[in-house]
């Protein structure tokens, strides 16, 4: 672990913490919109842990920086090319159906994930992953449940699932890529390297699919980017409401 | 008959007995009640939406994280709440109906739009402020599931006061812009919030034999004058002033006079002219109607898994 830098391990903290950050923000435009009192509370919890997975990571990435930054400047005061997050968690809310979608697919891979992360030699990551499996845990019940009662329910909600499925599968294919920086990490000891998560992924989502009498997309399309920071022109509407007032009144105490 | 179970029941109450779900109740106590508590209900679930409003903006991950667990303690507490109205023999759908079709009524506040960061403090501050005042005095309320209710939700009620009013705080010692912002928001929301109580004593539709029954504990005159107490100093303290010229302290009766509340504002907020009643009440039933396909799904989904079981 002792050739990568500080630098280069919080700029990939500030890649999980983007993620988190925008699943969460999304999420949490559900509030007073669910389709019954239950559920606005349980995506409200969603929500809230992937905020609080956020600043973890932020508060982690602010020090490694060590300049002054803090887990609201780095949420706050970035613009979309400064972004990292993967490109599924920025996609619009939708209906019911693609929430629920995405969040099975991001929960399938985020499971995952924190299992591995567990073990990076990096002590504050490995914590930090083993809160994190143990909300994945509870989201990935959740969401597989949704999955199999409206995928099973009605003609109405099986379409909605299905079209949801359909409009997301583009969006998985970069949950697995490492670039050449997550890649020397991940040999490092520090990183995933997420295309090992990929077979049993699949093999989960297949099953879960099968069972909710959905099919799986076999249409060969796929957006990549965020990482790089190209993203969708959700991300800008996003980071407007996310930032209003630090924008408009920069600099203060809230 | 009827008459001395009536007389049975009022003993009972005289006693500081509690009433339970499946005690004899005087018809016009149990209406009364269904009504009482359905509106504090709606009133939970409605004012998720003027917070909600608020928390995509929240200025901090950490504002952001409060108030998205204040949102969800308050539609929890409309949960508690609509149970506690089920044991009165009504269901939760009838009691969403009536919201729907204006039958039942949500606390007015909510009419007014929560329009900057600040009237998210105010609302913690003075909102939830005044529904403790009310709530507290009802952990004494006469039928025993609302009262038991009352003393869950009054414990994270005044958790939101406190935030609240820490968010009035940091904003009053802030910048000129956010001392302006918190002032404005005292401004627009203090007379709306002594509304909340209610009319006065004289005029109150319910209050002779709400507290006879005990349902209510203390008058809409008397708690809206612990609330206006209370206030003051919470005001003074961070350098805010309430907007009332007629405030000041009345050494005789050990109470702070204040203004008379504009009755005809009241009145026309209740009557449907506040600034946000159709917003309210549209979303609430937009968002019921959006979400049928996924009632009806998992009614379905749970036939299916019925049958699958009576089939293996």
């Amino acid at each position: 672990m002792s050739e990568i830098s500080s630098e280069q391990i919080k700029e990939y903290v500030l890649r999980l913490a983007d993620d988190a950050v925008v699943q969460g923000h999304r999420l949490s435009e559900w509030c007073s919109h669910g389709p019954f009192l239950e559920e606005d509370l349980a995506l409200t919890n969603v929500a809230l842990d992937f905020i609080g997975r956020a600043r973890m990571f932020y508060a982690y990435a602010a020090k490694l920086a060590d300049d002054g930054s803090t887990e609201d400047s780095f949420a706050y005061t970035r613009d979309c090319r400064e972004f990292t997050n993967l490109l599924i968690h920025e996609l619009p809310r939708g209906d019911f159906a693609f929430t629920c979608v995405r969040q099975y697919l991001v929960d399938e891979y985020s499971l995952r994930f924190m299992e591995e992360l567990c073990n990076s030699e990096d002590p504050t990551l490995a914590a930090i992953a083993a809160k994190a499996i143990k909300e994945s845990r509870y989201h990935l019940r959740r969401s597989r449940d949704w999955m199999l009662r409206l995928g099973d329910g009605t003609a109405e909600s099986n379409r909605r699932m299905q079209e949801a499925l359909n409009e997301l599968w583009g969006y998985t294919h970069e949950l697995f890529e490492a670039d050449r920086f997550e890649l020397s990490l991940a040999n490092a000891g520090v990183a995933v390297d997420p295309s090992l998560l990929r077979n049993e992924w699949l093999t989960a989502v297949s099953t879960t699919c099968e069972e909710a009498t959905l099919s799986l997309p076999t249409e060969n399309w796929s957006v990549r980017g965020g990482r790089e920071g190209i993203h969708t022109e959700h991300l800008g509407h996003l980071l407007s409401d996310l930032q209003f007032l630090q924008r408009a009144y920069p600099g203060l105490e809230w | 008959m009827s008459e001395q179970h009536e007389q049975i029941f009022q003993n009972r109450i005289d006693a500081e007995e509690k009433i339970e779900p499946k005690d004899w109740m005087p018809e016009a106590y149990r209406r009364n009640l269904i009504r009482q508590i359905s509106q504090h209900a709606h009133s939970e679930v409605i004012g998720m939406q003027p917070e909600g409003n608020w928390i995509t903006r929240a200025p901090t991950l950490h504002r952001k994280a409060i108030l998205l667990a204040k949102v969800q303690d308050e539609g929890g507490h409309g949960l508690y709440l609509y149970s506690a109205a089920e044991t009165l023999g009504i269901s939760r759908e009838e009691l969403i109906d009536a919201l729907h079709e204006g039958r039942a009524k949500y606390a007015s506040i909510f009419n007014y739009p929560a329009i900057t960061w600040a009237d998210i403090g105010a609302i913690g501050w003075l909102v939830d402020g005044a529904a403790i005042v009310n709530q507290v005095s009802l952990q004494r309320t006469s039928y025993g599931p609302y009262a038991r209710g009352m003393v869950r939700i009054c414990k994270e009620e005044s958790f939101h006061q406190r935030q609240g009013y820490h968010i009035m705080m940091t904003l009053a010692r802030g910048s000129a812009d956010q001392k302006h912002m918190a002032q404005d928001a005292l401004n627009r929301f203090w007379w709306p919030a002594l509304m909340m109580f209610g009319p006065h004593d004289s005029e109150s539709a319910h209050s002779a034999q709400s507290m006879k029954w005990k349902v209510k504990r203390q008058t809409n005159d008397e708690l809206r004058q612990k609330f206006v107490d209370q206030s003051v100093a919470q005001a003074e303290e961070i350098g805010l002033t309430i907007p009332d010229p007629d405030l000041i302290w009345n050494e005789k009766r050990g109470h702070y006079d204040f203004g008379e509340i504009d009755w005809d504002e009241f009145a026309q907020v209740i009557a449907g002219n506040g600034p946000c009643n159709r917003q309210r009440l549209t979303h609430h039933r937009r968002a019921h109607e959006d979400g049928a396909w996924v009632r009806e799904a998992m009614v379905s989904y749970q036939k299916k898994v019925q049958q699958r079981r009576e089939a293996a």
